[in-house]
């Protein structure tokens, strides 16, 4: 129960792809001016991430070593053409506004590289929980950026105008870049200062647990 | 001619591959720290969009579209990438060995590279805007190729030489590394922007 609850921080926070890893760039610059377009693209990699990783996880006694980053494309592949099929028939708003990003999933690192790092080493269900928690870490860095962008480019937050107001860089990949750059450092900083301050408080933990009772009443005067 | 231009003025210019459709960002951002290693890079991509182009435009408009097998499109192209790049590869260490040392490290990594599948996605698609009235055929897909790794080359090219001078500079750790490049990369984009007013 432990290990799945790290699983699934590293995939939210600790190793966020988007933010501490820096995977999966191309989509994540190209949809984030529109917020309800980069949650579209963020919750369909939820979906791939996790069947991918369930498959290649189910194979990995199957697949022989040599072949296997071909056979892991072949799946991934197959996955987003199903993806594409499916979109472009119940939801075509959302294939409309993924444009060529919805094909280009298939050489989005992050899908490749979890396979490659966690799903040819565990077994299913821990795969699936990696799956769904770094496709979920992934959304929900593309869903904030993907605020901002659409807040500052056109006033309005997921197609609703708050605002009368715009300011046309944020709505080109320019102010894409601007945000995605921001957000990286602001993340970086808090992370940084947050492991800090964890940091300290357990130095301060083992130092109390040293101190003998007399001592313990000294400090508390 | 006049088709020749838009397609050259577009592929370059106005809609180049990483400041207007921000594809291929992973070697823009990994491989830029050195004039040399970004020229080579680009070189590498180029080729292989071009030789791709080449192979995939025929292959889905004589083999797969006749056969009605178009929704395979991902899966075949990312097949024949993949091959054309471990040929590539074999032939360049057996024909030119100093070509491929210096190409060499550059050319696994372009099978992943969105840059080459999301060309021989955008020719076999909707491209009546950049054609000037021509109808599409091979000639002009390997043209578009041609020109958009040049493009691509180029922004590359752009941005090392200016991580070259941004190594001088005393920064905070946070904005170290990624941050910096992606606000530097984002100044490249506004200076492009100026070029869609050329259409």
């Amino acid at each position: 129960m432990k290990n799945f609850k790290k699983i699934t921080l590293d995939g939210l926070i600790f190793a966020n792809p988007t933010f501490m890893l820096v995977l999966g760039t191309c989509p994540t610059l190209g949809l984030i001016s529109s917020a309800s377009s980069a949650m579209g693209m963020g919750l369909t990699v939820v979906v791939i991430l996790t069947l991918s990783n369930m498959i290649i996880s189910a194979l990995r006694n199957v697949i022989p070593n040599e072949v296997r980053i071909p056979s892991y494309i072949v799946i991934i592949a197959t996955l987003v053409t199903f993806a594409r099929m499916f979109l472009e028939k119940m939801i075509p708003s959302l294939y409309e506004s993924l444009g060529g990003f919805l094909a280009l999933i298939v050489v989005n690192c992050i899908i490749l590289g979890r396979a490659e790092a966690f799903a040819n080493k565990h077994g299913v269900i821990e795969s699936a929980v990696d799956g769904l928690a770094n496709g979920l870490g992934f959304t929900w860095a593309l869903t904030a950026m993907g605020i901002i962008c659409e807040f500052l480019g056109s006033g309005s937050v997921f197609g609703v105008k708050l605002m009368n107001f715009q300011i046309a860089i944020f709505a080109t990949p320019a102010g894409s870049f601007i945000v995605y750059g921001i957000c990286i450092a602001l993340f970086v900083y808090i992370m940084e200062t947050v492991q800090r301050n964890l940091k300290v408080r357990a130095k301060q933990l083992e130092r109390k647990k040293m101190l003998t009772p007399e001592e313990k009443i000294e400090e508390a005067n | 001619m006049g088709t020749f231009i838009a397609i050259v003025l577009a592929a370059v210019l106005t809609n180049n591959f990483i400041t207007v459709k921000t594809y291929g960002i992973c070697p823009f951002l990994g491989v830029s720290k050195k004039t040399s290693s970004a020229l080579g890079m680009g070189v590498a991509v180029t080729l292989v969009m071009v030789i791709a182009t080449a192979v995939t435009y025929p292959l889905y408009e004589y083999v797969m579209k006749p056969l009605k097998i178009e929704f395979l499109e991902i899966i075949a192209f990312i097949f024949v990438i993949a091959a054309l790049v471990q040929m590539i590869e074999k032939v360049l260490q057996k024909t030119s060995p100093t070509l491929y040392n210096a190409m060499g490290i550059y050319l696994p990594l372009i099978t992943t590279n969105c840059a080459v599948l999301g060309v021989t996605e955008l020719v076999i698609g909707d491209m009546s805007k950049f054609l000037a009235g021509a109808t599409m055929n091979m000639g002009w897909a390997v043209l578009y190729a041609l020109f958009a790794g040049i493009g691509f080359t180029v922004v590359m090219v752009i941005m090392s030489g200016m991580r070259e001078k941004i190594n001088y500079l005393k920064l905070p750790k946070p904005v170290q590394g990624f941050p910096i490049s992606m606000v530097t990369a984002s100044f490249i984009c506004m200076a492009f922007t100026v070029f869609s007013y050329i259409v």
